[in-house]
């Protein structure tokens, strides 16, 4: 039997030089370029002050994306207050999101807000996933996850 | 994705400022080349004449723990008196050093040789007397070597009995240099 040794902490030089370029990506994407910059420092600032405490070295980058995910999240709430809420379409008839709260209920809970912000409010994905604590592609997913449960149920 | 330069910088300084590294290392211009600083809160840690930091950074995480960062603010301390010592302007080093990963031996060895005079030499069976194991010179041209920071303990002043160089960690071209610059050699 052959004992594979556990891959080793990196010096934290060589962990930050791979991971630094998929930190800021992820952050551009939650945040914008402007933001994304103080959210990188606090990513790798909270990462380092782990650093000496983490046990092994497996799944480094989905640990620094979560770190990075976790401020993304803290931004957004710090910048909220300041943002104005999305223009919701304006319509005579009863409003779409109403409709849709009836038709989607007894989706799981994060499918149905998707799939009412989404074509209820018609709010981007972007918006969706602020208003979720979530990234655009996971309310993507939430929201096309919800349809198709709901076609399902349709069929049947 | 790529980071900026100056993004890059800023959370460099922002690590050094935070305090949360365990080392912090920067590559430093010298009239010898290229040279390697890495350094801590107790002090000096390394110098290297080998300058690639990557050959070295598992060694100094293993001494100084894995919170190692190239930041030059960190050595910004060190590289300002290599400048001046290498203008001729410092004969005596103000700054402390971190020995952590040597023997108790070889600390009591670089101490004895941190009292070698600026523009002197002494050989490598003197050193050994001074340190109480007179028989040891080759022991001692062992530990100078290795010497983990070179230039500021000054194993370039340590030469034989009958003169000659002997030998360099960072070779034989540099050590004669230093001590040209230093008026020991004519």
């Amino acid at each position: 039997m052959e004992l594979v040794p556990a891959p080793r902490i990196p010096p934290f030089e060589l962990f930050y030089r791979e991971h630094r370029d998929a930190v800021l990506g992820l952050l551009r994407r939650r945040l914008g370029a402007a933001a994304a910059e103080d959210a990188f420092q606090e990513t790798f600032l909270r990462a380092l002050a782990a650093y000496g405490r983490l046990r092994h070295a497996e799944h480094l980058r989905s640990w620094v994306l979560t770190i990075a995910s976790n401020v993304a999240i803290d931004t957004l709430r710090r910048m909220r207050p300041t943002t104005e809420p999305p223009d919701l379409p304006y319509e005579d008839a009863r409003p779409a999101y109403e409709e849709l709260g009836e038709l989607t209920n007894g989706l799981p809970p994060k499918e149905r807000a998707a799939v009412v912000l989404r074509y209820g409010y018609d709010l981007t994905y972007d918006q969706i996933a602020t208003a979720l604590d979530s990234s655009p592609v996971a309310a993507r997913q939430a929201a096309s996850a919800g349809v198709r449960r709901l076609r399902g149920k349709k069929e049947r | 994705m790529t980071v900026s330069t100056d993004l890059d910088r800023r959370f460099r300084e922002a690590a050094v400022r935070a305090g949360l590294l365990d080392a912090g290392f920067d590559v430093v211009d010298s009239p010898v080349g290229p040279l390697l600083v890495a350094a801590t809160d107790l002090g000096i840690l390394r110098i290297s004449f080998d300058a690639d930091p990557d050959r070295q950074l598992d060694r100094l995480a293993e001494i100084a723990g894995r919170r190692i960062l190239r930041a030059p603010r960190a050595v910004d301390p060190v590289r300002r008196e290599l400048d001046e010592y290498f203008e001729r302007r410092r004969e005596v080093f103000d700054l402390t050093v971190d020995l952590r990963g040597t023997t108790p031996f070889t600390v009591q060895v670089l101490d004895e040789l941190a009292r070698v005079p600026y523009g002197q030499t002494a050989t490598y069976g003197e050193l050994a007397a001074r340190v109480g194991r007179p028989k040891a010179a080759r022991a001692i041209g062992m530990i100078m070597n290795h010497n983990p920071i070179p230039i500021v303990l000054p194993c370039h002043r340590i030469v034989g009995a009958n003169g000659s160089l002997v030998g360099y960690g960072g070779g034989l071209d540099r050590k004669e240099q230093l001590l040209r610059l230093e008026g020991a050699l004519l």
